[in-house]
């Protein structure tokens, strides 16, 4: 369970929110919407600890994520804006170290594996340098089928990707959160995760606070 | 906990074998450096000799900061510092494997290639000796403490120009144990009190320097 | 003690520290006047001429407070720096970077007088005395701490950089003095001391202290005085700021 409360940013000299709270329980997806600028990337960066709140706090299990880092970040997967991707290396080597970092060890068969079930099969031992973007971000969102964390902040995962790899996605997704596993996303994409029930929204800049 | 640090090792010399470039910069500046000084001073052995030991430690000193730049530069541009800090070690540990490979890359060539370059200011055996064992000693110690500075500037404007100004003066006492432990071999006074006082050095930069780096890191990466 | 405390909090707000400052300012300013107009009559028409070193000995009273006011002011930074990491104060935040140019300005002056002073002792503007190397070297890590500042826009990350930077140079400063001094004793080089005799006079020390309270007051008010505009360039679209008389005027 993920709970963040009365949490408070200021960049620079601007307040981008302020006095946020939501709760995100198992199985349950949170969409997080508003226009460029309005802070959705440094919210996420927040929920996962990156950014020290000016005020408030986010809670993973009950407990404050600064107190129980280390347990906290075994619990999230978080994939950015930034693809994590090393262009002189493999992307088997890559998907590999990151999930090592990550702290999973992942053998090069099961490597493979994720590789081709996300579509790229012949390009597995190509330098990342060579592909394409969406290609990139394919090798960078093979995690999520390694990945045994419940947490997932996905900073706009549907950017660059064709739509076979949009619904393949959506899949993976949706069985996550059926697994019970928590989901904060952004993207401005019109996709069809899951059942209304367990979708939130939470927009962010059209008002001062905005709670779900 | 120590599996992360090893994978970043590897990871990050898989990356230098497959970019020698990088590796061979670092030290060809190192060579080109001390093979400079005979030029401006003029090639009396008995001056080179003499100015040998400050010469090497100040080119191993520069050559150790210029390498500084792409210490973490790399992974915060393509993502994977974030991805650092957002794993389940603690990131000194991490920090740790990341200025290891640094120093195999950058350091340990130069510390390998010194007593050849200390054939061309004529210095003995004995003294070539010792300069090796205070280079390594103190390389290590500046690549700890250079990264702190590396860490505090990441991403910034003029990053390299900065670095410097904040390293330099934490790079002195290395610098002066360093080239001192040579100078004190070549004139006959031991060299051991000298390169303890490296050791002490290298010691607490292993022990603190990590810390801080972790911490500058965090707070770049914001 | 708790409530003492709370006090303390309370003055670490910039709302209520900034008129504080305001009224401290003309204080301590009047109280350096005073002590240093009183500090530099002392020093050049009460304090005995040296018998060794002439009329010249007397830029020691500028010279050695002005030394230790650049060590004591580092001290002071750290100590800020170390206290706004630990609370999340932004206040010490901004009392270490306004202390940072007058630090480095008492650096300089008393780089500036020991050159001065060199010249006639030992006939070379500069000379590799321990002291005077390690004053170079500290500096260096003042003019650091004022570039990285001022490389970095944002001022939460400018803040905490300099804040760790500050303490790895605190960490340092013992280990780069006597590395210093190390060197200094194996070169045997100049190492003739700044401070004069042991047996300093009565007078000297007296003019000495006077001289380093002065500057003291004088670092005090001019950092006041500092942080009032870091305070008022960084809070400028708080509320309060708004309503300060100065400001509507």
């Amino acid at each position: 369970m993920l709970e963040v409360i009365d949490l408070e940013c200021i960049r620079g000299d601007r307040r981008l929110f302020s006095g946020l709270g939501f709760t995100l329980g198992p199985g349950e997806l949170l969409h997080l919407q508003g226009h460029n600028g309005s802070g959705k990337t440094t919210l996420m960066r927040m929920l996962c600890g990156l950014i020290a709140p000016a005020a408030g706090e986010v809670r993973w299990q009950g407990e404050n994520i600064r107190h129980a880092r280390e347990t906290f970040h075994r619990d999230l997967l978080y994939a950015g804006h930034k693809s994590a991707i090393k262009g002189d290396l493999t992307g088997v080597e890559n998907l590999r170290i990151a999930c090592r970092l990550a702290g999973i060890t992942v053998d090069e068969r099961h490597a493979w594996d994720a590789l081709e079930r996300m579509g790229l099969r012949g390009h597995e031992d190509l330098p990342a340098r060579v592909l394409s973007q969406g290609q990139k971000k394919r090798v960078t969102l093979a995690r999520l089928l390694l990945s045994r964390a419940p947490l997932w902040v996905l900073d706009e995962p549907f950017t660059a990707l064709d739509r076979a790899a949009v619904a393949f996605l959506e899949d993976v997704i949706r069985r996550h959160l059926a697994d019970g596993g928590l989901v904060v996303l952004t993207t401005h994409q019109a996709v069809s995760l899951t059942d209304e029930a367990h979708v939130k929204t939470l927009k962010l800049g059209w008002k001062r606070e905005g709670d779900v | 906990m120590f599996e992360a640090m090893t994978v970043l090792i590897r990871r990050d010399l898989l990356l230098a074998l497959r970019r020698r470039s990088d590796v061979l910069t670092t030290l060809f500046f190192f060579v080109i450096v001390v093979s400079l000084f005979p030029l401006g001073i003029g090639p009396e052995l008995d001056t080179l000799r003499l100015i040998a030991p400050g010469v090497f430690w100040v080119a191993a000193l520069l050559a150790s900061m210029l390498a500084l730049e792409k210490l973490f530069a790399g992974d915060f541009e393509d993502g994977t510092l974030e991805q650092m800090l957002l794993a389940p070690e603690p990131v000194f540990v991490l920090v740790l494997g990341k200025v290891l490979a640094h120093w195999l890359i950058t350091g340990l060539p130069l510390v390998l290639l010194s007593p050849l370059l200390g054939l061309q200011y004529d210095l003995p055996g004995e003294t070539l000796r010792v300069m090796v064992l205070s280079l390594l000693l103190g390389t290590p110690a500046l690549s700890l403490i250079g990264a702190i500075g590396a860490a505090l500037t990441l991403g910034l404007r003029g990053g390299g120009v900065l670095i410097s100004l904040l390293v330099l003066p934490l790079y002195i006492p290395v610098l002066i144990f360093g080239a001192g432990a040579v100078e004190a071999n070549a004139s006959g006074l031991g060299a051991a009190g000298h390169l303890y006082m490296l050791g002490a050095i290298l010691l607490l930069a292993l022990v603190a320097a990590p810390l801080a780096t972790a911490a500058a890191l965090r707070i770049s990466a914001e | 003690m708790s409530s003492r405390l709370v006090n303390w909090f309370h003055f670490s707000s910039p709302a209520t520290f900034y008129p504080l400052a305001g009224r401290l300012v003309p204080i301590f300013a009047v109280i350096a006047v005073i002590l240093i107009a009183v500090g530099l009559y002392l020093s050049f028409f009460v304090a005995p001429t040296d018998y060794k070193q002439g009329e010249g000995y007397r830029i020691i009273f500028v010279h050695v407070p002005a030394a230790w006011m650049s060590m004591f002011i580092y001290l002071v930074m750290a100590f800020w720096a170390a206290l706004g990491l630990i609370f999340n104060t932004r206040l010490s935040m901004m009392m270490a970077q306004a202390l940072a140019p007058t630090g480095a300005l008492f650096t300089f002056l008393a780089l500036w007088t020991g050159a001065f002073w060199g010249k006639p002792m030992w006939g070379a503007w500069w000379v590799w005395d321990a002291r005077l190397t390690s004053e170079l070297i500290l500096f260096f890590l003042y003019m650091g701490y004022i570039a990285l500042q001022g490389a970095i826009d944002d001022t939460r990350r400018a803040d905490r950089a300099g804040a760790i930077l500050l303490l790895v140079g605190v960490v340092n400063i013992p280990i780069i003095y006597f590395s210093v001094k190390w060197w200094n004793t194996l070169h045997q080089g100049a190492s003739v001391s700044l401070r004069g005799d042991v047996s300093m006079a009565t007078t000297m020390l007296v003019t000495m202290l006077i001289m380093a309270l002065g500057f003291w007051a004088y670092s005090i008010a001019v950092a006041l005085k500092r942080v009032r505009c870091i305070i008022l360039e960084r809070e400028r679209d708080a509320g309060w700021v708004g309503k300060l008389p100065e400001i509507r005027a």
